[in-house]
């Protein structure tokens, strides 16, 4: 297992997704992909679903991806990986396969191919217990398509589909929590990342990568075009994030066992977060004072039930 | 059985469980014509990072936050012996200028900075900002 201690070290690591991709100037995607293959030195086996890095890192006759990579649809990137795992399990079983090398399963989906079309694909590889890890690279709707909500939009964003104006505010319903949905599988690791904290996540992934078993991790990646802010600011943007609590870290094991894995020293108000970007820039007119207290409100009662959830070691 | 430079060939080749390599030598590390390595994104930039290696501390923050992975670092080893990846410059064939590096970087003055993209790099250098420019501001 390879030991992530300090970033000076995990710097001489050679990088497996390399430039030359198409993603957006700052965009997150590719900093939760490095942090996420870069964490393991064994031989990696990736699906991704159709999204922004698929169709950024893959685009005819290019690839980006230094490990053996699978694009498969939109809805069944879990789907892929749990069969290739099941082959090499069997090959492994009758003695034939090519090396001997360990090899891990990992699939990247967006936000789009895991709360929303893959769910069912991802749901029944759960259940089915391979041995994979998920990654949800979370950019809270249809970015590669031009900005559609999802089920992971958070309440008053501004999107094509839910558009702001006189009468709307944005996004009604609020975003919704696969990460307890995906602990409620019975998953053995499950938890939420942002790549502003790398070592956090590199932790994680490598935490995923030893588990037997199914597991998820929801990585959140701020999205220069869409959430309308600098391309310079995605990492300032995930910090924000994480200290106002609006998108917690904390890790899952069994389903059972909650823990926390970044404390924010001093919590700051969520308008900070809100106000760093372009699709909440309505919220800050009069007349829609309430929903950023209904945000203030739901993110400290979100906070309050992971410590008290922690606190009681369920 | 199939070598994996045979597999590369042609896709019937390509054996079960096989791990294939995607450099066309994996000793020099040469990537095959259809790696996107060999394709330039140089033309979406506006703006070029620049890199002053004398206030450079080496702390990485911008080789692991770096979206195209451009930064070019080299590993060395230190007087206790430790692994270490010592920055050594930027490779401005595949920045696209989001200035995600020079956010990140920490150095009271920044040792790198953002110049426009026809700037030559020996100008940009002179005109880097001086610490008693700073305590002005």
């Amino acid at each position: 297992m390879k030991k992530i201690t300090n970033l000076k070290e995990f710097a001489c690591t050679p990088d497996r997704f390399l430039g030359g991709h198409r993603l957006c100037p700052g965009c997150a995607h590719s900093m939760i992909v490095r942090e996420v293959v870069n964490a393991t030195d064994d031989d990696l086996v990736v699906s991704t679903a159709t999204g922004c890095l698929e169709v950024c890192s893959a685009i005819y006759p290019y690839t980006s991806w230094d490990v053996s990579w699978i694009h498969i649809g939109f809805e069944n990137a879990a789907a892929a990986i749990s069969g290739a795992e099941a082959m090499h399990k069997a090959l492994k079983r009758k003695g034939k396969l090519y090396t001997d090398r360990p090899v891990k399963f990992v699939a990247f989906g967006g936000d789009g191919g895991t709360y929303d079309i893959g769910f069912q694909a991802l749901s029944g590889a759960t259940e089915r217990g391979h041995d994979f890890l998920y990654v949800c690279l979370d950019n809270e709707g249809y970015m590669n398509t031009g900005g559609q909500r999802s089920s992971s939009t958070p309440i008053g964003a501004h999107t094509t589909t839910s558009p702001r104006g006189r009468v709307s505010y944005g996004e009604k319903q609020k975003k919704k929590d696969i990460t307890m949905i995906m602990a409620a599988h019975g998953s053995p690791y499950v938890a939420t990342a942002c790549p502003s904290y790398w070592k956090d996540l590199a932790v994680k992934a490598q935490k995923a990568l030893e588990t037997e078993g199914p597991t998820f991790i929801n990585a959140l990646s701020p999205c220069t075009t869409e959430w309308k802010f600098k391309p310079e600011e995605t990492v300032r943007i995930g910090e924000l994030a994480v200290e106002s609590c609006a998108f917690p870290l904390y890790e899952i094991e069994n389903g059972t066992k909650l823990r926390i894995t970044y404390r924010p020293k001093k919590k700051i108000p969520v308008k900070e977060y809100l106000g760093a970007q372009g699709r909440f820039s309505h919220l800050f007119k009069k007349g829609n004072e309430w929903i950023l207290d209904l945000w203030q409100k739901q993110v400290d009662e979100y906070w309050d039930y992971l410590q008290r959830r922690e606190e009681c070691g369920v | 059985m199939a070598t994996p430079k045979e597999m590369l060939t042609t896709w019937d080749k390509i054996q079960f469980g096989a791990v294939l390599p995607s450099f066309e030598d994996p000793k020099t590390k040469k990537r095959s014509k259809f790696h996107s390595y060999n394709y330039k994104v140089a033309d979406w930039r506006v703006e070029k990072p620049v890199f002053n290696p004398d206030l450079c501390i080496n702390c990485d923050f911008c080789w692991v936050w770096c979206p195209d992975s451009c930064i070019l670092v080299e590993e060395v080893t230190t007087k206790r012996g430790k692994k270490q990846a010592k920055m050594v410059g930027i490779d401005y064939d595949h920045c696209k200028g989001c200035g995600v590096c020079v956010d990140v970087c920490p150095t009271p003055i920044k040792s790198l900075l953002m110049f426009p993209e026809h700037t030559p790099i020996e100008e940009a250098l002179a005109q880097w900002p001086k610490k008693e420019d700073k305590k002005k501001d």
